[in-house]
């Protein structure tokens, strides 16, 4: 299949994400205001230029006085109107970005010079992205050399993908079609040449086109890998190893050596696998060897999805306290902990209760849809059920 | 002599006996003799036609690279270069463009040409300095010349890391090359600063001082403040690829976003540095022709200084795609589209201008009414860039491409060709040829919209900057564009050749040909070395044309 293509000499390219229109408005309105000063302007010159050419009857210079209404005049009225324009920008930026947590999670990894897609079940794919219309997507980036960009005109969508750490592209196709996806930062010899296609499919094709995928999905990837690179030696899970326990920990907020407080993340999460000694947990000794150069990226999106499934901890008792502790209280408890070395892991889950159950729960209820509703006491383990039956 | 009374008064004056005489006496070009009188001069006139003969040198290698792309571009397969060749050929022309041309080429030619005499100062206030960076300028120029000669640098004119610290080819001569020559950039604004503050002629106030002057200023600002955070920038990029420090490369634990915060910080401003002595240029010019008073004179100095000043703050919305945080990009953004009112205001102004003159249409004047032309959809196309809705669509597709050609050739060329068109007679003694001059602004602007006004739609159908083969669709907009090219191509040599061929055998012209008010036109064409035979007072503002007209010489009494 070819990718729609607009006729050989279109203005607009096709309009197929939720964004595209509001896009679309806001050009069309600057476009009409730049039409209108690009017009109006000229002939002013040009009617100036014709009225008081030189010829006789004027031919001697004048003086004519500055007008300082007209200055001010023409200074507020642009700033007004610009301001405008930034107001209404601005507004169909945070369109763009708006994050569903309900949004299907694709793993996206850039490198010289191909595009490399994992679904939720571990189908890949190279260069294609098969997606289901009208579901918010999520892809989350990452490039293994160089920046690159995802960029897909007909979703008036982009985002740069970075070497360092994890970003995001959010939007929901609205028309089943093929479409243009372009590196649009610029990469080397084939920059031009990383170049794909986005298929957009009805939600039962997608399932069917999924379905035919046997091998492990990332998670599974990431638990073989969590015990063959000897990650739960110290990760263990148990009080007195020597690294803070996993489970259920994505979401929460942990505190330093040094004091900061870090939501954890997949870029936080990624970073300790590949630059543990950057932001050390406290009570924690930096100890932990760094990955990198060990594992592919794709490899640090298996662990981190791995990690992300963890249960919430055992001996921890997430499920019997409400925890409505007051934020401030658990990092107390938590910069408290680091002057006692082992015991430090007790902090973390603390923080946990508070922080975490809102995203997480969320999470749950959402990607689980019609799922038993009662899921909530029970916590962080049944995300991953939830999960896992969203993809189903 | 009497008030204007023919419609082409100049070409009648250029013939005048009292003109004949003018030629014989000693000026700056015929004082001395021999090639070391050139190179070891400390005149700034002699330096700045050094600067023109190798700034011109550099923009013919720059478009000859530019010329190679767009010939590229004609059909979506890369079939005329490799992919590595086309990625050399656009860095060499984005290199060469910035930082040998369009970077130096005002400041350095008109500005030391013109700074000094508008002024009424016999020199810039440190000579030796001013030549010293002529020699920056060409040692930068030579080891950048080298590396994109002896194998080439495929990072683009941007040296985006990590890529431009992992790429093989050759990054450490070139970001060599522009380091030296961004000291050739400070040298050149803090010589002007010192000579605007300490060398006015007596009675030149501030507020008298032509609006090339405080445009020189702002843009000598930006110079001194600016280039020397690219300057270290890219030593940091040559050091991290010979050292492997950890400073943009997060291979060895550094971050490519420090390298775009600081790459924007220098290299926005510069845009400015770029544009704003165009802004100067235009401000002469057309009260020159339109024969009156500028309008709103103290708003456009003041935008001038507003433009240098908040220019310093907009850099991130090179980053909205770049995973820069959501509200810094608010910010910027907003600054963004606050820097549009100064820029504004000068367009009405110029426009104003026109109303009650006495206009003619000689070559500078076409040039400086066609750069309006040209400019307003620059300024106007960079609205939509300032907006982050928009710029995620945007971004790094052929609409940014289009944008800053609009603003650097479409604004910039055509106010240097302005300006060298108006200060020919007084650099070189002779008179352009009027019709080449009027055919060729006509043939720039033409080609110009066809080259570039095809690329704002091709960008915002997605076609991607930088690309060497593209899809099939686009083709028509790329024909159109490197149609476009061919023509400007001839609009940009014919300058070039009339103007070479005015030196040697142009009709020369008399001090004044175009009866202009400012200090620069009271001395002889070309002038003495010296500048003044007497040092001028100056007794009223830059554009009283109505006054010069009743009794010639307003300004020395």
């Amino acid at each position: 299949m070819n990718p729609q293509v607009p006729s050989d000499f279109d203005i607009f390219p096709v309009q197929a994400s939720t964004v595209a229109p509001s896009v679309d408005m806001f050009y069309l309105f600057m476009v009409g205001i730049s039409t209108f000063f690009t017009i109006a302007i000229p002939l002013a010159i040009i009617y100036f230029a014709v009225k008081y050419r030189r010829r006789p009857g004027n031919d001697k210079a004048r003086r004519v006085e500055t007008s300082t209404v007209l200055e001010i005049t023409w200074t507020v009225i642009p700033f007004f109107i610009v301001m405008g324009m930034f107001f209404w920008g601005s507004r169909v930026y945070f369109l763009h970005g708006a994050e569903d947590p309900n949004a299907l999670e694709i793993l996206t990894t850039g490198k010289k010079w191909m595009w490399k897609f994992q679904h939720k079940n571990g189908r890949r794919e190279i260069n294609d992205l098969h997606i289901p219309v009208n579901t918010p997507i999520r892809l989350k980036m990452a490039s293994e050399d160089v920046l690159h960009s995802m960029f897909v005109p007909a979703f008036r969508q982009k985002q740069d993908v970075m070497p360092g750490r994890y970003t995001y592209l959010n939007f929901e196709a609205t028309r089943p079609g093929v479409y243009h996806l372009f590196c649009n930062q610029y990469c080397g010899t084939q920059h031009s040449n990383m170049i794909g296609k986005v298929v957009v499919m009805e939600p039962g094709d997608y399932q069917k086109w999924l379905g035919g995928f046997t091998g492990d999905p990332p998670e599974k990837v990431g638990e073989q890998l969590f015990s063959s690179l000897a990650c739960n030696t110290c990760h263990a899970g148990d009080s007195g190893a020597r690294g803070p326990v996993l489970n259920g920990i994505v979401g929460t907020k942990v505190a330093l050596q040094g004091g900061n407080i870090i939501t954890v993340d997949d870029n936080y999460l990624r970073e300790s696998i590949l630059q543990p000694e950057a932001k050390v947990v406290a009570g924690y000794q930096p100890i932990m060897p760094s990955f990198s150069g060990v594992v592919t990226q794709d490899q640090v999106n298996a662990l981190i999805a791995y990690i992300k499934t963890l249960p919430a901890g055992q001996a921890t008792g997430v499920a019997s306290a409400p925890a409505p502790t007051a934020a401030g209280e658990a990092a107390a408890t938590a910069t408290n902990a680091e002057t006692t070395g082992s015991e430090a892991v007790t902090p973390a889950p603390a923080v946990r209760q508070d922080v975490a159950p809102e995203p997480e729960n969320n999470d749950a209820a959402t990607t689980a849809g019609e799922a038993a509703g009662s899921e909530t006491s029970a916590g962080a383990a049944q995300t991953t059920a939830g999960e896992q039956q969203g993809v189903q | 002599m009497s008030a204007i009374d023919a419609p082409n008064p100049y070409q009648a004056q250029s013939r005048s006996s009292a003109v004949e005489a003018a030629a014989t006496f000693p000026n700056y070009l015929n004082a001395t003799g021999g090639w070391k009188s050139w190179l070891f001069t400390g005149d700034h006139k002699r330096i700045a036609i050094l600067y023109i003969i190798t700034t011109t040198i550099a923009f013919l290698f720059g478009g000859l690279a530019a010329a190679l792309v767009r010939l590229e571009l004609l059909t979506p397969q890369g079939d005329l270069m490799s992919g590595d060749g086309y990625n050399k050929a656009f860095s060499a022309h984005g290199i060469i463009m910035v930082f040998m041309f369009l970077v130096p080429v005002v400041p350095a030619v008109l500005g030391n040409f013109l700074v000094p005499l508008m002024i009424g100062a016999k020199d810039l206030a440190f000579p030796k300095i001013n030549l010293m960076s002529w020699y920056l300028y060409m040692i930068g120029t030579f080891f950048g010349l080298y590396a994109i000669i002896a194998g080439g640098v495929d990072t683009g004119w941007t040296f985006y890391t990590p890529f431009s610290t992992t790429t093989n080819t050759n990054v450490i001569s070139a970001a060599v090359g522009v380091f030296i020559i961004g000291f050739s950039s400070i040298f050149t604004g803090f010589n002007f600063i010192v000579t605007v503050h300490k060398m006015r002629a007596p009675g030149l106030t501030w507020f008298r001082l032509p609006l090339f002057i405080w445009s020189m200023y702002a843009t000598s600002l930006i110079m001194i403040l600016g280039t020397p955070v690219i300057g270290i920038t890219v030593l940091m990029v040559a050091v991290e690829r010979l050292l492997h420090l950890g400073v943009f490369d997060p291979a060895f634990g550094g971050d490519p976003l420090l390298f775009q915060h600081l790459f924007w910080f220098y290299s926005h401003p510069a845009v400015y540095i770029m544009i704003l002595p165009g802004f100067g240029i235009i401000s002469e010019v057309i009260p020159a022709f339109a024969r009156r008073n500028i309008f709103g004179y103290s708003f456009i100095a003041m935008s001038s200084l507003a433009i240098a000043m908040v220019g310093f703050f907009v850099w991130g919305h090179h980053l909205f795609v770049s995973g820069q945080s959501a509200y810094a990009g608010m910010v910027f953004s907003a600054l963004s589209f606050v820097i549009g009112v100064p820029t504004a205001i000068k367009v009405f102004n110029w426009t104003a201008t026109l109303y009650k003159g006495s206009i003619s249409f000689e070559t500078p004047m076409l040039f400086a009414l066609f750069f309006i032309g040209l400019f307003l959809i620059g300024g106007l196309t960079g609205l939509f860039l300032a907006a982050m809705g928009l710029d995620i669509h945007l971004h790094d597709t052929y609409f940014v491409v289009a944008h800053f050609h609009y603003v650097m050739v479409g604004g910039m060329m055509l106010a240097y060709l302005a300006g060298i068109h108006y200060w020919w007679p007084k650099i070189s003694g002779r008179m352009y040829p009027e019709f080449l001059g009027k055919l060729s602004a006509l043939i720039v602007f033409v080609g110009f919209h066809i080259t570039f006004f095809p690329q704002f739609v091709m960008g915002y159908m997605g076609m991607p900057r930088q690309y060497h083969e593209y899809v099939a669709e686009f083709q028509v907009y790329h024909v159109l564009s490197t149609a476009g090219a061919s023509v400007l191509g001839v609009g940009f040599l014919m300058p070039v050749v009339y103007l070479t061929y005015s030196w040697f055998y142009g009709p020369r012209v008399n001090s004044n040909p175009f009866k202009a008010t400012g200090l620069e036109w009271q001395t002889s064409s070309p002038p003495p070395t010296t500048n003044f035979v007497e040092i001028p007072v100056v007794t009223v503002g830059p554009y009283e044309y109505a006054d010069f007209e009743e009794n010639e010489l307003v300004h020395a009494r």
